[in-house]
Order: structure tokens, then sequence, then C-alpha cells
């Protein structure tokens, strides 16, 4: 009889505010916007769609580890997480009251298919303000961190959102992307990528993927706990913003396309990068992943 | 006058000298197949195409569909399971004209669509049991289309850990002077073990495509619900600890699942471990892995096999029946047997119930069929060993009449009262009496007949139906767990309390059951990752259920 | 959209003041509960949901649960996504909890 595994608390399973209560100082949490306020979507009443209380997203105030942060935790299965007017205005008001209260950081718990399509152009436009709010921020001294780890992962514009982040922890199962998978099938064809092999979906945007690309910074358990120590130790870890630094990025970017773009699958790239037993990375847990992939990691700048 | 006593063996003898030039020996090559197929079926003749639960003979079916339609006609198919296109294409080319048949799953509307075409007519849908035995009586196969797993050269054949049913569609067919014809997915020196002899086989081919294999027993716990959970406790509490259930099958739904994921957590929790849940005639269902890790499982027995689940399978020989080569060896026929007779409980979901406690899975578009679970959900009236679970069953069920003592089998519906898109699942007529009117058939297509069923199980509560007496005490204990469904709100609330009274109907607080534990936080595995941590990296779930 | 209201004459005590709790999420057959301080003596529900047509159904289940639940004084708010009459129970019965259990 094998030992069970030990108990572990899904960060993939809770919902959006249980995430965010665990990840914080326990008690420490002030929501701002609350649900009770029913600021909810207008547009989606417009189209005769179940709106929610909170527009799929949590904001504000708390602690980590004893140091004020200011905190949003978005809410996946409410319409994929996705930005609507009232959602983005939250998470452009909370950045933008980083730029002025000077909180040790911003965490940035992301679940989120991208735009919200019902609401179009105001979506695209929130996810705009976004951006620059969070650039502000940065700019102002303020580190913003991003968790991705929802069953919706990062996409679209938030997959942008997340990569402007100073630092980005995820889990295996979390997902970060610009075009998600469904959308590739849908423009280039199944055989550009087959959505139903979900062991390769994962492989492809999968939290190990991003790691060896150096684009996620800390891979995690899925698990509250190990978010939360993530959330703060990436809060020490300032990544500035110069434009010598987006040169550097834009070199190494540059690099990886020479090196890598005629990879047709995640497992060549892993060879190509130098990994021994490439194929077996998905099934291993993370310490020894880390350790597998020590030497082939390609840390953006 | 003389008469001829071998006239089958004499056909059989002149249908392989057809056959000889096309084969090498018992092999023959893929290419050859439709020809082949040409010299060795004639029209009108009873062909068995192992369309299986799970593995599927389909390179033969695709080369049958390939013959000269004027050659090979009208065919008579006895199959258990109708799961390919090219099963019904058989039909749309006339190449097959008749079916009998027990289950047809993803082809339950296309079927359905041709039955009432007039393109395709049906001799009965069976049980998986009832064609078995249909296949050693007046539904003989003349020839048998086979899938395994690999041959030698002298056409003995390895199935590896999805035997199913092959063993007795090839004891049927070759006892008879029929052919038996095989696909297998390789040619090996030697067999890590025989599994049908080569006596009873006359072709062998290899496909150029290994057999096709569905994982159709893969759960996800990620899909199981917080009222799944409910229902759960409510069946483990209520129905196994209360019985000892130490002997039962489940179904394949996320309902049952939620009950093999608690076991190691709730069960533990009400000590029912060593005295619950030992022995199953269960598929290796992955959901399953927990409880068997966390001591619950003595044996399985199993139907077939589950993708990802051999290497699980070998290194648990004290759990599962296994070969000497150390893979899985399941038995369709067998496992039925075992669920029907030797098993005190079966369980399992359905989607329509009457107030009879008739249930039903067929809709007016749909032709489902049955499979085995009309086997399991049945008392098995010649059972005659003694258990305990059985015993208290039977009494009460006959109360203390007079009579000899006799045993009962325990079997479990479990429905939520509605279901998707607010269709609710209690009905006063269930669609299959309408679908049976439609397609002039003489029995409507009842899943699980009422009179078997010895619980009902919603996520308002338990109804025993082994203690009501009467109809008009079923249908309202019926109704009690009927919720807010037409059917339960036409309850007579005094009828149903005093059921309640009675222990008949019991709800979660009568079970000392806290609805609010009710959440997923109770299974011992809530994804399919889980699974693999909890098999030590045994199990290896097929891409389609990864997230990793 | 339909727009649904209920209000219960509750016996017992008022439930104490306690923050607004949220529970559950609107998603395809699930939904969100909003509990807040509401009028004495009274169970006030009101329901936003996309699944037309139940309003029979949903009465039954909010009188049942008013009647097997301490939510005197309490205001329920409710975004169904088509949630089954099992599934609102739960919710109903977790967001009772929740905002109870905020002030033990």
């Amino acid at each position: 009889m094998s030992a069970p595994p030990a108990p572990r608390r899904s960060y993939r399973e809770a919902g959006a505010r249980r995430r965010l209560l665990a990840v914080l100082d326990p008690g420490s949490f002030r929501e701002l916007v609350g649900p009770a306020e029913r600021v909810q979507s207008p547009h989606l009443a417009a189209l005769d769609l179940p709106a929610a209380f909170d527009d799929g997203v949590a904001v504000g105030r708390g602690t980590l580890q004893g140091r004020p942060v200011l905190a949003a935790s978005q809410e996946g299965a409410f319409l994929g997480g996705a930005v609507g007017e009232v959602h983005g205005a939250k998470l452009t008001g909370l950045l933008r009251l980083a730029a002025r209260e000077q909180p040790a950081g911003v965490v940035l718990l992301l679940d989120s298919g991208g735009v919200r399509l019902q609401e179009a152009n105001a979506g695209l436009l929130a996810v705009s303000e976004i951006l620059r709010a969070l650039l502000a921020a940065r700019a102002a001294g303020v580190p913003v961190v991003g968790l991705i780890g929802g069953g919706w992962g990062c996409f679209g514009g938030m997959g942008i959102v997340g990569r402007c982040c100073d630092g980005l922890a995820m889990s295996e199962e979390g997902r970060l992307g610009l075009s998600g998978p469904e959308v590739i099938e849908t423009t280039c064809g199944v055989e550009e990528l087959d959505t139903r092999d979900r062991a390769l979906v994962w492989r492809l945007y999968g939290g190990k993927h991003r790691i060896v690309l150096g684009e996620a910074d800390l891979l995690v358990e899925d698990d509250l706990a190990a978010f939360r120590a993530a959330a703060a130790s990436l809060l020490t870890r300032r990544r500035v913003l110069t434009l010598e630094r987006l040169c550097q990025a834009q070199e190494a970017l540059e690099g990886r396309l020479a090196d890598f773009g005629s990879c047709a699958d995640p497992v060549d790239l892993w060879a190509a990068a130098g990994v021994v037993a490439p194929a077996e990375l998905p099934l291993l847990e993370p310490e020894p992943f880390l350790a597998a992939v020590a030497r082939a990691r390609r840390p953006v700048p | 006058m003389s008469r001829t006593w071998d006239t089958a063996r004499r056909n059989r003898e002149a249908r392989l000298q057809r056959a000889a030039p096309l084969a090498r020996g018992k092999w023959v090559e893929a290419a050859e197949v439709p020809r082949l197929l040409e010299a060795l079926v004639e029209p009108g003749d009873r062909l068995c195409l192992e369309g299986n639960n799970q593995k599927q003979a389909d390179f033969l079916a695709r080369a049958l569909c390939r013959v000269d339609a004027a050659r090979v006609r009208d065919l008579h198919l006895v199959m258990s399971v109708l799961a390919l296109p090219e099963h019904l294409e058989l039909f749309e080319r006339g190449i097959a004209r008749k079916v009998d048949f027990s289950f047809s799953g993803p082809q339950a509307v296309r079927l359905a669509r041709l039955v009432s075409e007039g393109r395709i007519e049906i001799g009965a849908i069976h049980t998986y049991l009832e064609l078995y035995g249909r296949y050693f009586v007046d539904l003989t196969p003349r020839v048998a289309l086979l899938a395994a797993a690999a041959a030698d050269e002298e056409g003995n054949l390895y199935t590896g850990p999805n035997t199913e049913e092959s063993p007795a569609i090839a004891e049927a067919t070759a006892f008879r002077d029929g052919l038996v014809i095989a696909q297998v997915d390789e040619q090996l020196q030697r067999l890590p073990r025989v599994d049908i002899p080569s006596g009873w086989v006359d072709f062998v081919v290899r496909a150029p495509t290994p057999a096709a294999v569905e994982p159709l027993f893969t759960r996800d716990p990620a899909q199981i619900s917080d009222v799944q959970v409910l229902m759960a406790m409510m069946v483990v509490k209520g129905i196994y600890a209360e019985y000892g259930v130490d002997r039962l099958n489940h179904g394949i739904g996320f309902d049952s699942a939620a009950i093999e994921l608690i076991l190691p957590t709730y069960g533990e929790r009400l000590g029912l471990r060593g005295k619950v849940c030992g022995h199953w005639a269960l598929n290796p269902h992955p959901t399953l892995i927990p409880a068997i890790e966390a001591g619950f499982v003595r044996s399985v027995h199993a139907f077939g096999s589950e993708l990802g689940m051999e290497g699980y399978v070998a290194a648990r020989p004290d759990v599962f029946f296994t070969g000497r080569d150390g893979s899985l060896r399941s038995n369709r026929a067998f496992s039925q047997t075992a669920g029907h007779y030797a098993c005190d409980l079966f369980i399992g979901s359905t989607l329509q119930m009457d107030l009879a406690g008739d249930s039903s899975t067929a809709t007016r578009s749909r032709i489902t069929g049955f499979g085995g679970a009309p086997n399991m959900g049945a008392d098995a009236r010649g059972r005659r060993h003694a258990s305990p679970a059985w015993l208290r069953a039977g009494r009460e069920a006959r109360g203390d009449g007079p009579g000899a003592p006799r045993g009962r089998k325990l079997v479990v519906q479990l429905l939520e009262t509605f279901r998707e898109h607010m269709e609710p699942a209690f009905v006063e007529r269930l669609d299959a009496h309408a679908l049976a009117e439609a397609m002039g058939w003489a029995l409507p297509p009842v899943m699980i007949y009422g009179d078997d069923v010895s619980h009902v199980v919603t996520e308002e509560g338990i109804a025993n139906l082994l203690l009501c007496r009467g109809a008009e005490e079923r249908a309202q204990a019926i109704r009690g767990v009927a919720g807010y469904t037409p059917v339960g709100r036409g309850r007579d609330r005094r009828a149903v309390e005093n059921l309640r009274d009675r222990g008949i109907v019991r709800r979660p607080e009568d079970l000392g059951i806290e609805v609010r534990e009710a959440s997923r936080d109770l299974l011992a595995a809530r994804s399919v990752k889980e699974l693999v941590r909890w098999s030590g990296g045994l199990y290896r779930p097929p891409a389609r259920f990864r997230s990793w | 959209m339909e727009r649904l209201s209920y209000e219960v004459e509750v016996e017992g005590p008022a439930a104490p003041r306690a923050p607004p709790a949220l529970v559950g999420v609107v998603a395809s057959g699930n939904l969100e509960v909003l509990v807040e301080p509401g009028d004495a003596g009274r169970c006030r529900v009101e329901i936003a949901t996309s699944a037309r047509g139940f309003g029979e159904i949903w009465e039954a289940v909010v009188r049942d649960f008013a009647a097997r639940h301490p939510v005197a004084g309490l205001r329920f708010s409710v975004n169904d996504a088509g949630a089954t009459p099992a599934v609102v129970t739960l919710r109903l019965g977790q967001a009772v909890e929740e905002y109870l259990g905020a002030t033990r």
C-alpha cells in the first residue's frame, strides 16, 4: 500500500476569492468596489446575459507577509475571466491606486481568456488602460507580479498584461499565451494545433514550457500555500524597466526564433535546448523538472 | 433415405478452399482481405463483427465495407456494440440487412434514422449476456471477425488486457463449423500468453493500424460536482455501511465515480475499510485507484481494460486478474455473470425514471440499447448462496411473511432530479414508450425494471423501495425524492412524511449527513493528475485527459 | 433574463448583522448568491435568471429554504445561469453558512 499523496489545497480548484484570501495574510483582505455595490456590466444586461455582482474580479488591499499590497483576482468561471468594461476599470483603478499609494507591490491573480467579446471595443480599451496603468505603477517604483494557475490560463490581452509584470509564477496546469489553442486551430487548421490533444496544449502553453522559455520565473505546485510563497518571493525581485533592458529582451527573442523557429513541438525545442530525455518533462514534479531544465532555460531579460 | 449430418462442415470446407489461394497458411495480407471476405462470406450469412464495448475490429469492419455488394449482401449482423460509422455503412451499402445487438452508444441517432427509413431491420436489442447466450442457441455466427493484440505464426491469439468478449464469440463460431478471422496489431514469434488457441482460428491478418480502443471508463474527477458528492455520501452511509455491501458493481457515471473517490476519505472516517467494497466486478476505473491504494479493494475482475491503466494493473496482481505475462486478463462474459450472480449490489446512473421505478436512457430520436446494465441491475432469482447484505435486502422486501427465507440483490439507481437544461429526470411516462410505439416494438426499451430496483437516490434523499408495500406506496416514495420536478411536487406531503417516519424515505439529515460538508474537498483525488500521484506514476492517462 | 422576487414572512429572531457574503459563481448550471442584512421579520430573495419560465419552481425552492434556515432579516440576491434546484438549494445553504460564519 503506497502512502496517499500529501493533501494539497488546490489553487486551480479554488474560486477567485478563496485564492485571494489564501495568498494574502489571513484576515487582511479589504475589498474595494465589492459585490454589494453591484457595479455590474451594463453591456451584458443589454445583451440579456447574466451578470455578476463583481463583474468577475475582486480587487482590494491586504498584506503579504506583513507588507501592504494591492491585489486582484479574476474569476475564470465567469465568462472565462474575460475583461469587460467594469472588470477592466477595477484592474486599472487598482494599478493607478498603486502608483499613488506606493504599496510593497501589486499581486495579480490572473485567470482570463482575454477581452470579453460581448463588450468588444470597451473590453479592448480596458486592456490597453490596464497595460498603461501597470507600466505606470512599475515606473513609479511599485513591483507588479502575476500568478497563473487557474483553469482558464492567461491569454489574449491578459497574456500581454502577464508578460508586462515584474515576475510571474505559474503552475504546470496554468497556461500563458497570446492566441489560445482554439483560436489557432480555427484560423490555421487542425494540422497546426489539434486542441483535442490536451497533453500537446499543455505542453505548449503550460507553466513548464514557459519556464524553459524564460517567460515565467517560478514553477509551483497547484497548491494555495505554494502560490502564496511564490507571490512573496516574486515581490523581492524587481525587474527594472529601461530601454536598454527592452532592447536586450528583443535580442533574446530574435535568438529564440533563430534557434527554435523550426521546432514543431515543444519536445523538439526542449531537445534542441539540450534537455536530456525531453519527452519525460511533462511527467516530472516541479523540483526534478527544474533540475532537468536548469541549463536549458533561456531567461528573457 | 440417408441424411447428411455435416452440411455445415462441408460448406465450411468449400469456403476454405475458395479462400486458400488468397492466404499463406493462416496469414493474409491486409490488401487481400476484401477479396478474402468475398470468397468466405455468402449472402445472408449470420456474421459477427467484433464491435466490442471498448476494442473494435475496425480494420475488418472497413474491409467488409469494401467488398463487392453484389457478391456479399443481406448479411445478418450479430454484434454487441454498434460503435463505428462503418457498422452502419454496411447497411447503407446493402451488405448487411438485419442486426441483433446490445448497445449502440455513439451511433444511436444515426441508427434510429436508418431504422425509421426501413434500411435496417433490428432482430432484437439484448443485454450482453442475453446476446452471448443466443450465440450458443439460435444466433450462432457463421463467420466471426475478431480483434486481438498479437498472433504467432500458427495463429494463436493474444488479446492483451482487452480480451473482452473475443473468446465467447470464437467459441460459439469455431465449434459450430463457422469461420474465425482475426485482425492483429502485430505478429510475434512467441506470445506473452495464449488467449484464444490457433485451433479456433482460420485466418489472421496484420492490420495496418492497431485496433481502435476507447477509454470509456475514465472519469475526470475535475468534473464531479458538489451535488454528486452529497449523493455519494448518502450511498456510502445509507446503503453501503447499513447493508455491509462487500461485493459490487458500479456503473460508469460521474456519480458512481464520486462514490469511489470518497471511500478513502468519508468511508475511512466511517470506519468502513475492510467492511465494504472489497470485491468488484468492474473495469479498471482510474477513479478506483485511491480506494485500492487505501486498502478498501481486495479484488477486481474486469469486463475489459482501460487505456492507461495497463502498468498500474500489472503492478497490482493481488487485486486484478492477470496472466503469467503480468497483463490484465479481462472477460466480459464471465464478469457479467459475476455481476449478476456473485455481487450483492449494482449501482448506476439513469436519465429517466417513472413512478413504477422503471428507468431508461432511450429517447425518441436515439436507440441506445442496453449493454450490460440490466444483467447487473436485476435481482438474480437463480442465486442460491447467502450473504448478509443479500439476506437483509430479502428480509426487507418480504417482511415477516410466511415461506422460506430468501435474499434480494440491492439495485440502486442514482439520478439528480433535474438534468441539464432543467429537464426533469422523473416523469409520468418514459420516453422509451414513445420510442417503442414509433418503432413498432413489442417491448419498450426499459433499462432497469422498477421491481428490480431496491433504492432510488437523488440529492433530496434515499427512497427504499424494498420496504414499500404496494404500488401507491412505491409511487409516493419515488415522489418523495423527486425534488421540485412535477412528479416531486405532485407528492402527498403527509404520505411522504409517514414514509419518512418509517425509514422508507430518508433525507441527508435523517442519515446524519451535513449538507455543507458535501463538497469536492471530500474527493480523494480532484484531478486526473492526483489519480496519477495516487498510483505512484503507474497510471498513464491518455493525452485527452492530461493537463500537463 | 427573467427577474423574480419573493418575500417570505419568517418567525424567529433576526439574523445578526454581518458584512455581505458572496458564494457561488455565475457559470453555466451554477449561480452566485449575495447575502446582506435586510428587513426585520422577513426574508427577501431577488433573482435574475437566464432560464425563463421556472418561477413556480423558484418559489417552492425559496419557501422550503426559508422554512429550514434562520433567515429572518436577511436579503438574498441571486445571479443565476441555469442552475438546477439541487444546486440552488446547496448554494443558498452555503450562503447562510458563510454569512453567519462571519458573525460567530
